[in-house]
């Protein structure tokens, strides 16, 4: 039951993650993708086996691991700003050509 | 699910993770996305709390509600100015996330209907003290995480060092 608003979530993440243009905002989008596979990890480990823990460790180190990657991918966003005063995907294309 | 107050419960924090979400997707202004995140988060901090992970929520509440989204307004504040609008989506960018969200939320929702016991009731369990959480992340014996704990206590030093290194003035 809990798993249906924890779908929805993701599914934002997703349509946040194709159609934003700041950098930061796609970062949130993808926080919230993060979160509700946090949540299914929880879940299951609930309703499917009560006496483990496993699901319960696993969310615990992804939350460490999506504290770790949003902090440097938060480095390197404000590097990007310094050098091209902008954070907008569509601008910063030097590298791809 | 049995008692009202569970299902009242329930249906509020559903009700909060969806609204927030879809608001944190479809916002303009960026900092009020980052808000509607904030809220999401403690929505599903809500939800380990129902389930009895107690230590999972207080972790998610310090760890994401209090590290990251701070992380996230700070970075806001130094990279836009404040009362600036992102733009209108184009509808070519709109109708290709829409496709995709709803593909996904189709093809999710439909083998989550056919597959799973939507009304099964929460089995009895004790909820794992902080004592046994403790002892399997330290212990190395079968069922213990001494090695992953590790691992990404390494992981959050290089990852220090990496921010230092790029986020410094040169």
């Amino acid at each position: 039951m809990l798993l249906i608003p924890a779908m929805i979530m993701f599914c934002c993440g997703v349509y946040g993650f194709i159609t934003r243009r700041n950098m930061i905002a796609i970062l949130i989008s993808l926080e919230l993708m993060l979160n509700a596979v946090d949540i299914n990890f929880a879940v299951f480990n609930r309703y499917l086996w009560p006496d483990a823990m496993e699901g319960m460790f696993f969310t615990l180190f992804a939350i460490a691991i999506a504290a770790a990657e949003t902090a440097l991918a938060i480095a390197i966003i404000i590097n990007l700003y310094r050098s091209a005063r902008n954070i907008d995907v569509r601008d910063l294309n030097k590298l791809k050509y | 699910m049995e008692s009202v107050g569970s299902i009242i419960l329930y249906i509020v924090v559903a009700l909060a993770m969806v609204v927030f979400s879809v608001l944190a997707v479809t916002t303009r202004k960026i900092l009020r996305a980052a808000t509607y995140l904030l809220f999401t988060l403690f929505a599903a901090a809500c939800v380990y709390f129902m389930l009895d992970y107690e230590f999972l929520g207080a972790v998610q509440i310090a760890v994401y509600a209090g590290g990251i989204v701070v992380l996230f307004v700070f970075s806001i504040l130094l990279t836009t100015r404040p009362g600036h609008n992102s733009e209108r989506l184009t509808s070519k960018s709109r109708v290709l996330g829409s496709v995709a969200a709803l593909a996904m939320l189709l093809i999710s929702g439909y083998a989550l209907v056919s597959r799973c016991a939507l009304y099964a009731a929460k089995p009895l369990a004790d909820t794992p003290t902080m004592q046994q959480v403790g002892k399997a992340m330290m212990s190395t014996s079968e069922g213990g995480y001494l090695l992953p704990f590790e691992a990404v206590s390494v992981l959050l030093l290089a990852c220090i060092i990496g921010g230092v290194v790029i986020a410094r003035r040169r």
